[in-house]
């Protein structure tokens, strides 16, 4: 048994390693050392916490305390006044608005309403020691199935729980596990999903960093359920820390006799690999996947044949999420009534979510299915900062349609979301605030799966880029009559003749933007203006005659040199000759540079000489 | 791993490293770890009432500290705090006499009298 | 001169993407050289255009020199959103480079890239195997001057 008194947990998912976390570290282990209490203090790197927005973050057992944005120069303090003196920190603690602060974890508002089942041990356990894993339960789940059920029997636990697949589909985990075994073929793979391209996405990333046995050991029930003696994890090429982390995993998990030969006992034999990408996002779907692993581009193949009939070279393949995965050892453990007792009617168990864009608590969170947007995005989110309002959420990433205020008392469920035009995706959940321009933003979607695109099919390759021109078009302000109407025909007839998922659900948000915020559209073609002022060339900068004092920094800041005036009789910007850079804006020390909808001016304005 | 039997064991021995984390102990002992604490000697005691732990093999005690207790002539101060028990306070420690409250209080539950400083509900 | 490499892997196609990948990160360029192609297609006893099928079709590998360090700043929208474009013009004007080209010392090459997955933290970028977030224009010029003073 150590001699140490305190554990710090610090959290080193990649989040918090972006924001600094490691250098926190070694600034503690110096501090420590200083202090000579280095042999009392336990100091233990783990997956993401959550809250990503307040990293770098820390929890301090056996107090229960946590800390939020700690950076390096606190370290001293914190050593000093924790460590030494044993008086927690109250000013790195968490605050609400009203500035109460929370020593506790379980008081936090963040942590109240979420239920962590695939999450469970991230930010709890060391990712980097099978000891702790087992510690917490790790492996009993694979230990009794192998010695207590049969795979039939283990299949109908899966389908008895309810899992949908997470990454995304939603499609039952049980029944993708029976079309498996049900092929004859004795060689059998397993794949594991990991190539979360999802703009907004990182569950997947924060599950295999911070709990990769689990991951693992999902894995192996999923095999030993269909058949299959080998396992691949395809992990994007973007996550190094998540495929150093499965690798030792692999390799711990062989030095305990957990991987290899008749494990537990039994004539179970599995071994896995890591396999990686190269930066494709549309290796995610998985035909194109499998091609990848094979060495090939990852383009996507035709359905049928199923991967589970004729996937990895072309023996029956079952590809599983991460997530999907990582609930399984809990429903062994805890038994499938107990997953199926939390969710919807049709959706059960909880799910992940990566909460990002205006929101004040962004981060990795899992509440239960059936959580209405509105809690999600307001209590566990935090709401809406610096005084903006909600404006549109958007679902699913580049594949997912956006939701408006009308829509925060929808449960998040598979059905509720499809009926609302959106999806429940693979959890990214981007929110916008007022400030923001639905066009914009659909083009910037519809830019990432026009990037993203193999290139194979005709409707996706040239389609997209036919949307997107038209796009381009209208917040350039050289919007049409009618352009409305063609997206919405191109988009259909895309997401009827893709050939894949990427290209049949890209053209998503620009329909659902256009179903929920078609006026925007058509303040763009028919007036030329951006109501957001976000399209440069459908806005214009105003400086208020009123506000002005004539300073003239705005002048001497313009790169183009359109503004003139003079101290007595103010400022004005040449309409005809800005490029709105917004420097004016930015300097201007008493904010009278405002930004308008509209370009402005006419064209016979601008004849007769007529600007501002 | 041949057996569950196996896995659980090393789960068992796990468990201990991880003990810090777990909120299910029976006794807890807090030592006043303030600067005058420190100053009579509480780092010491500390150290030899978590040796004696560890060698006693006691899972479901855990040692922790605070800061200031304000009993400045009675340091250093360390609490015996169990759930539906009074808190008992021993002033003047050392740790030879960290030893002893181990072995009497903790193991056979016999309060350290001559130790006490106050006995509060 | 892939000796080194090609023995830590068997000859069949399904390790191309790794050796490219291994061949990409020796090179102090960072990127795969024609001569490195051929050498590949020897050992795999596969086509060149299989081979610069799947070099193009990627889009972390490169087959032109680039700089020491790769730059990739994520353009996905939630790092949009949270002022990837500042962070854009703040690197172009630091590293002096546009989008694609090297800077003149050889150590930065600046990229776009899709959504490196630590959107909590946008805007993000990645320099080599290192992410960063939370950027601001003076964190930005803090991490350059960091890695210049390294080299």
């Amino acid at each position: 048994m150590s001699l140490k008194r305190t554990d710090i947990l610090l959290c080193c998912g990649s989040g918090c390693v972006s924001a600094g976390a490691l250098k926190v570290k070694q600034a503690l282990i110096d501090e420590l050392k200083k202090q000579g209490i280095s042999e009392e203090i336990n100091i233990i790197e783990t997956g993401c916490m959550g809250p990503c927005d307040y990293g770098p973050v820390m929890m301090v057992y056996p107090e229960g305390v946590f800390y939020r944005k700690v950076s390096v120069d606190d370290v001293p303090e914190m050593v000093e006044e924790h460590f030494v003196k044993g008086r927690p920190l109250k000013r790195l603690m968490m605050q609400d608005a009203n500035e109460k602060i929370f020593d506790q974890i379980k008081d936090i508002p963040f942590y109240k309403k979420q239920v962590k089942v695939a999450l469970e041990n991230c930010g709890f356990i060391n990712p980097e020691l099978i000891e702790e894993y087992i510690a917490v339960g790790g492996y009993e789940a694979i230990g009794k199935a192998l010695t207590e059920y049969t795979p039939e029997e283990t299949i109908e636990i899966v389908k008895k729980s309810g899992l949908r697949g997470r990454g995304g589909g939603g499609f039952p985990t049980g029944l993708k596990w029976q079309f498996g075994r049900a092929s004859q073929d004795p060689v059998k793979y397993i794949i594991c999903n990991g190539d979360e391209g999802d703009p907004g996405a990182f569950m997947d990333r924060s599950l295999l960093e911070g709990d990769p046995h689990r991951v693992l050991e999902g894995m192996m029930l999923a095999a030993y359920a269909i058949g299959a003696q080998k396992g691949f994890f395809y992990i994007r090429a973007e996550y190094p820390l998540a495929i150093r982390r499965i690798k030792n995993a692999i390799q711990q998990a062989h030095e305990f006799g957990l991987l290899g030969d008749n494990i537990f006992g039994t004539n179970f034999s599995f071994d896995a690999e890591v396999r990686t990408g190269a930066g494709a996002f549309v290796c995610g779907e998985e035909t194109a996947l499998i091609a990848s692993i094979q060495g090939k581009r990852g383009e996507p193949t035709s359905k049928p044949p199923y991967p589970s009939t004729s996937g990895l070279w072309e023996k029956p393949t079952v590809v599983n999420n991460v997530e999907t995965l990582a609930n399984l050892s809990t429903i062994f453990n805890k038994g499938p009534e107990w997953f199926a007792g939390m969710g919807s009617e049709t959706s059960k168990g909880t799910k992940v979510f990566a909460l990002t864009g205006d929101l004040n608590n962004t981060g990795l969170v899992e509440v239960p299915m059936g959580v209405t947007l509105r809690e999600l995005i307001f209590e566990v989110g935090g709401g809406i900062p610096n005084g903006r309002k909600f404006k549109a959420v958007q679902l699913g990433g580049p594949s997912g349609g956006c939701l408006t205020s009308e829509h925060l008392d929808t449960a998040i469920d598979y059905e509720s979301l499809k009926a609302a035009g959106a999806m429940v995706g693979s959890g990214g959940i981007i929110v916008m605030d007022d400030s923001k321009c639905m066009v914009n933003i659909a083009k910037f979607f519809l830019e990432f799966s026009l990037d993203e695109s193999c290139g194979k099919c005709t409707p996706c390759r040239v389609g997209l880029k036919q949307m997107h021109e038209i796009l381009e078009r209208i917040t350039s302000g050289k919007g049409k009559e009618g352009d409305i109407e063609e997206l919405e025909r191109l988009g259909h007839t895309i997401k009827d003749t893709a050939l894949c998922g990427l290209g049949q659900t890209a053209p998503n948000p620009v329909l659902s933007t256009i179903r929920y915020f078609r006026n925007e559209y058509e303040s763009h073609i028919k007036y030329k203006s951006c109501e957001a002022t976000i399209c440069l060339p459908l806005m214009h900068f105003l400086i208020d005659q009123d506000t002005c004092i004539g300073c003239g920094l705005c002048s001497r800041k313009c790169p183009v040199s359109c503004i003139t005036g003079s101290q007595k009789e103010k400022y004005k910007i040449d309409q005809t000759a800005c490029v709105k850079c917004g420097n004016c804006a930015e300097v201007c020390p008493v904010h009278a540079v405002k930004r308008i909808p509209g370009t402005g001016y006419t064209k016979s304005d601008a004849k007769n000489g007529l600007y501002e | 791993m041949k057996t569950l039997e196996e896995l659980r064991k090393i789960r068992e021995k796990a468990q201990q490293d991880m003990k810090l984390r777990e909120s299910n102990t029976r006794i807890k002992i807090v030592v006043g770890m303030g600067t005058s604490g420190i100053a009579m000697g509480a780092r010491d005691v500390m150290k030899a009432l978590m040796e004696e732990i560890a060698n006693r093999n006691l899972a479901d005690v855990l040692v922790t500290q605070t800061g200031e207790k304000g009993l400045s002539s009675m340091e250093p101060v360390v609490d015996v705090i169990e759930e539906g028990k009074p808190t008992i306070t021993y002033g003047n420690i050392t740790a030879d006499k960290a030893r002893k409250i181990v072995a009497e209080h903790i193991v056979n539950g016999k309060v350290v009298n001559d130790f006490v400083v106050t006995a509060q509900s | 001169m892939y000796q080194k490499i090609f023995e830590k892997y068997s000859p069949k196609k399904e390790n191309l993407i790794y050796i490219l990948h291994d061949i990409q990160d020796a090179n102090p360029q960072n990127y795969v050289s024609e001569e490195a192609v051929q050498a590949v297609s020897e050992f795999l006893n596969i086509s060149l255009s299989h081979i610069y099928g799947v070099l193009t079709f990627y889009t972390m590998y490169s087959t032109k020199p680039r700089g020491k360090n790769v730059v990739r700043l994520c353009e996905s929208p939630p790092c949009f959103l949270k002022g990837s474009e500042k962070m854009l013009k703040k690197l172009r004007e630091i590293l002096g480079v546009r989008i694609g080209e090297t800077s003149e010392d050889g150590l930065f090459t600046l990229e776009l890239c899709a959504c490196l997955g630590v959107c909590g933290n946008a805007p993000v970028m990645m320099i080599n195997e290192d992410v960063y977030g939370d950027l601001t224009e003076e964190k930005l010029e803090t991490i350059i001057a960091e890695i210049k003073g390294r080299s």
